[in-house]
C-alpha cells in the first residue's frame, strides 16, 4: 500500500492540471470572439468599416496621381421586401477626394419597419482606408409602410491607401431589425 | 522495488479472487473493468457504423440516378448531416477509445485504466448522447440538416428546433471524449510497468497519448462553439449574426480550429495500429521508432496552424491563404516520414499476409492516396475549383474510410484472438477484406473525377453528365456497405467462441506485453506489474 499512496496523489495532480486545461480551452474558445474582432479591426480582415464618422483632415492632400474605382453593391437580407439601390453603380475618385453617394430604400410592405445597413469592403485591407464622414449605416433606419427614403453617404479614401489597390467594392446588406430594436424617435440623416 | 509490489499484490489476491464479476446486465452497467468497457465501446461504435452506413446507403440510393426519386431534398440533407456526425463522433472516435481501453493497459503492463469509475461514466453517457441526437428525426422538421459542420447561419437562423438536441448531444459527446482523454493520459503517465520508459512504449500508446492531448485542447472549443450556436438561436446573442454585429465567418474559424485537430484525432491512433501490425507480419522491428514518435508529435503540433485551409474561398487576404497553404503542405513531411518508415519496415521482411496485415497494407496505400489528394486541396488557387465538390468527399473518405476505418478493422483482426480466445474465421475475413478493398475503391475513386468535373457535394440531384459515374459509385457503396455484414459475422462468430482456440501469441512476429497474457485475456491482468527490460 505504501506504493499506492504517492501514485494516487500523482493521479489527482495530473487530473487537476488536465481539467484546468479543459477549462482554459473552453474559455479560450470564447476569448477568440473579442480577439477576432480586435484582429479584424486592426487588419481589416473581415472587411468591416468603422462604425463612427471620420472627420476629413483639413491638411489632407488629394493624391491626383491615382484614380480608384469604388463599386457599390446593395442587398437586402432574405425574406425582406424592400428596394435598396444606390444612385450609381460605381464612382472613380482620387484618394483624399470627398464624394457623396445617395442610396435609395423603399419599404414595399404595409408595415412599419426598422432597417439597418451593414457595410463590408472587399478587399478587406482597403476597409481600413475607406473613411465615411457621414453614413446612413451609422444608425438604424425607421421606415413607415410604403415609405421611400434617400440616404446619403459621404466618404473619402485615405491617401495612404496601398498602391496595389485600384478597385474596391463597398457592399451594403440591409437587415430587418424591427423585432430587435425600438425605432429612433427623431430621424436625423433622412430626407424626403 | 518490484518485489515489494509483488508481495502486496499476492496478499491482495488471496482474499479477492480473480474473475469474480457480477452477471447479467449489472456486469455491463456497473463495470469498471477496462476490458468490459473497451468491448462496449467497440460494439457501440460498430452499431453506430452500421447506422451511419445505412444513412450513406440512403444517400447513394438517391444519387444512383439524376432527378429526385426516393427522398425529398430536406431529408437528403438530414441524411448527409447525420451520416457525418454519427461516423465521426459515433463510429470512429468511440472505436479508438474502445481500442485504447482494451489495449493500453495490456500494452504498458497496467492492471486497469487509472480512473475506472470515470471510464464507466464516459462510456455510458455516449448511448444517451446518440439517443438524443437520433430522436431528433421524430421532431417536426426532422433531424439537423445543416451538414456535420453546422455552419452558421444554417444552424442558427435557418435551422429547426432539432438544433437544441444536436447541441446538447454534442455537449455530452464532448464530455465523454474529454473524460476518455484524461483517463488515457493519467493511465499512460502513472500506470506504466517498471522499466516501461516513454521511449519503450508501443506506438499505439504513443499515438493515443498525443491524441488525448489534442482532445483536451479542442473538444472544449467545440463545446464553446455549439454553445454559441445555441445562444445565438435561442437567447438573442449575436456571435455569428452580422445584423447584430457578429460575423458568420468567425463561426468557421472557431469550428475549424476544433475541426482540423479533430481529423488528426481520427487518424493518429491508426498510425499506432499500423505501426504495431506491419512489424509483426514483416517479422522485423519497426523502422525508425523515434522518428515515428517525433513525426506524430509534429503532425499534432502543426494541426493547430492549418485550420483556415478549409476556408480559402471565404475571401482571406493573400498572405493568410499562403500561410495556411504552406503550413498544410508542411504536414506532408512528417506524414511522409511515417509512410517511408512503414514501407522500409516491410522492405526485405519475411512477410506473410494474414488479414490484419492485408488491412494494414491497404491502409498504407489508400491512406497515401487520400494524403496526396489532400496536398492537391491544400493548393489555394486550385482549391477554388475543388472546394465543396465531390473531390473533397473523395479525399476525406480515403483518409477516413480506407484510413481510419481500415486501421480499426486491422486492429480488430489483429487483437480479436486476444479478446475472444479464438481465431477468427480465416475464409470469411479474407472475403471481407477483398470485397471491402474492391468495393471501397469503386465507391470512392470515381468521386475524384466527378468532383474535378464540378459536381457539388451535399446536393440530392445533379447534372446528367455525372449520371454514369454516380451509378458506379452507388453500386460500390452498396457492395461496401453489405461487405461489412461479413465483418459482423466474423466478429459474432469469434464472440461466440466458435473457432480454433488461440494461443497466447497467435502471430509469430508480434511484439509487446499484450501477448504475454493468455488468450482470451483474463478478466484481471498484470496484478503483478511485469518487469520491462
Amino acid at each position: 500500500m505504501s506504493e499506492q499512496q504517492p501514485k494516487r496523489q500523482d493521479n489527482s495532480r495530473v487530473i487537476t492540471r488536465l481539467l484546468g486545461s479543459v477549462m482554459i480551452m473552453f474559455a479560450f474558445g470564447f476569448a477568440l470572439v473579442p480577439l477576432y474582432e480586435k484582429f479584424c479591426e486592426v487588419t481589416g480582415f473581415n472587411g468591416r468599416t468603422s462604425n463612427t464618422a471620420a472627420t476629413a483632415d483639413a491638411s489632407m492632400q488629394v493624391d491626383q496621381s491615382r484614380v480608384i474605382t469604388v463599386e457599390f453593391h446593395t442587398r437586402v437580407s432574405r425574406g425582406v421586401s424592400w428596394d435598396f439601390t444606390s444612385e450609381v453603380r460605381s464612382v472613380r475618385l482620387h484618394p483624399g477626394e470627398v464624394k457623396i453617394v445617395n442610396f435609395y430604400v423603399e419599404n414595399k410592405t404595409n408595415r412599419d419597419v426598422v432597417a439597418q445597413a451593414l457595410p463590408s469592403v472587399a478587399p478587406g485591407e482597403a476597409s481600413l482606408y475607406l473613411n465615411k464622414t457621414e453614413c446612413f449605416c451609422f444608425e438604424n433606419q425607421p421606415l413607415a409602410a410604403g415609405e421611400r427614403a434617400v440616404m446619403p453617404m459621404q466618404f473619402y479614401l485615405d491617401p495612404d491607401l496601398p498602391d496595389h489597390v485600384h478597385r474596391l467594392t463597398l457592399s451594403y446588406m440591409m437587415y430587418d431589425l424591427t423585432d430587435q430594436v425600438r425605432p429612433r424617435t427623431a430621424s436625423t440623416n433622412r430626407s424626403e | 522495488m518490484s518485489t515489494v509490489v509483488t508481495d502486496t499484490h499476492s496478499a491482495h489476491d488471496a482474499h479477492d479472487h480473480h474473475d469474480h464479476k457480477p452477471t447479467g446486465i449489472k456486469r455491463w452497467l456497473f463495470t469498471t473493468n477496462h476490458k468490459d468497457i473497451g468491448t462496449m465501446y467497440l460494439w457501440f461504435s460498430f452499431i453506430m457504423f452500421l447506422v451511419g452506413g445505412s444513412m450513406a446507403l440512403m444517400i447513394r440510393a438517391e444519387l444512383f440516378q439524376p432527378g429526385m426519386q426516393i427522398v425529398d431534398p430536406h431529408f437528403f440533407n438530414q441524411m448527409t448531416t447525420m451520416h457525418g456526425v454519427i461516423m465521426v463522433f459515433g463510429a470512429v472516435m468511440p472505436a479508438f477509445v474502445g481500442l485504447a481501453n482494451w489495449m493500453i493497459p495490456l500494452m504498458i503492463g497496467a492492471p486497469d485504466m487509472a480512473l475506472p469509475r470515470m471510464n464507466n461514466w464516459s462510456f455510458w453517457i455516449l448511448p444517451f448522447a446518440f439517443m438524443i441526437m437520433l430522436s431528433s428525426f421524430f421532431m417536426p422538421g426532422g433531424a439537423p440538416a445543416f451538414g456535420w459542420t453546422f455552419y452558421a447561419p444554417l444552424s442558427t437562423t435557418y435551422s429547426t428546433d432539432s438544433t437544441a438536441l444536436f447541441v446538447f448531444s454534442m455537449h455530452i459527446m464532448g464530455m465523454s471524449s474529454i473524460m476518455g482523454a484524461i483517463n488515457v493520459i493519467v493511465t499512460i503517465m502513472n500506470m506504466r510497468a517498471p522499466g516501461m520508459t516513454y521511449m519503450k512504449m508501443p506506438l499505439f500508446v504513443w499515438t493515443w497519448f498525443i491524441t488525448a492531448f489534442l482532445l483536451i485542447a479542442v473538444m472544449p472549443v467545440l463545446a464553446g462553439v455549439v454553445t454559441m450556436v445555441l445562444t445565438d438561436k435561442y437567447f438573442g446573442t449575436h456571435f455569428f449574426d452580422a445584423a447584430g454585429g457578429g460575423d458568420p465567418v468567425l463561426f468557421q474559424h472557431l469550428f475549424w480550429f476544433f475541426g482540423h485537430p479533430e481529423v488528426y484525432i481520427m487518424i493518429l491512433p491508426s498510425f499506432g495500429i499500423v505501426s504495431a501490425i506491419i512489424p509483426a507480419f514483416a517479422r522485423k522491428p519497426l523502422f525508425g521508432y523515434a522518428s515515428m514518435v517525433y513525426a506524430t508529435a509534429s503532425i499534432a503540433g502543426l494541426s493547430f496552424l492549418v485550420w483556415a485551409h478549409h476556408m480559402f474561398t471565404t475571401g482571406m487576404p493573400t498572405f493568410a491563404s499562403l500561410f495556411f497553404m504552406y503550413m498544410t503542405m508542411l504536414i506532408a513531411v512528417p506524414t511522409g516520414v511515417k509512410v517511408f518508415n512503414w514501407v522500409t519496415t516491410m522492405w526485405r521482411g519475411a512477410m506473410s499476409f494474414e488479414t490484419p496485415m492485408l488491412f494494414a497494407i491497404a491502409f498504407v496505400v489508400l491512406f497515401t492516396i487520400g494524403g496526396l489528394s489532400g496536398i492537391m486541396l491544400a493548393i489555394t488557387p486550385v482549391d477554388y475549383q475543388y472546394h465543396d465538390t465531390y473531390f473533397v468527399v473523395a479525399h476525406f473518405h480515403y483518409v477516413l474510410v480506407t484510413g481510419a476505418v481500415f486501421s480499426i478493422m486491422a486492429a480488430a483482426y489483429y487483437w480479436l484472438p486476444k479478446w475472444s480466445g479464438v481465431m477468427y474465421d480465416d475464409f470469411l475475413s479474407k472475403l471481407h477484406f477483398w470485397s471491402s478493398l474492391i468495393s471501397v475503391n469503386i465507391l470512392f475513386f470515381p468521386m475524384h473525377f466527378v468532383g474535378l468535373a464540378g459536381m457539388p457535394r451535399r446536393i440530392p440531384d445533379y447534372a446528367l453528365q455525372f449520371a454514369d459515374i454516380n451509378a458506379i459509385v452507388s453500386i460500390g457503396g452498396f457492395l461496401f456497405g453489405f461487405s461489412q455484414l461479413i465483418f459482423l459475422a466474423v466478429v459474432v462468430k469469434a464472440a461466440m467462441k466458435k473457432g480454433e482456440p488461440a494461443p497466447a501469441k497467435p502471430w509469430e512476429g508480434a511484439e509487446g506485453l499484450e501477448w504475454t497474457v493468455p488468450s482470451p485475456a483474463p478478466y484481471h491482468t498484470f496484478d503483478v506489474p511485469p518487469q520491462v527490460k
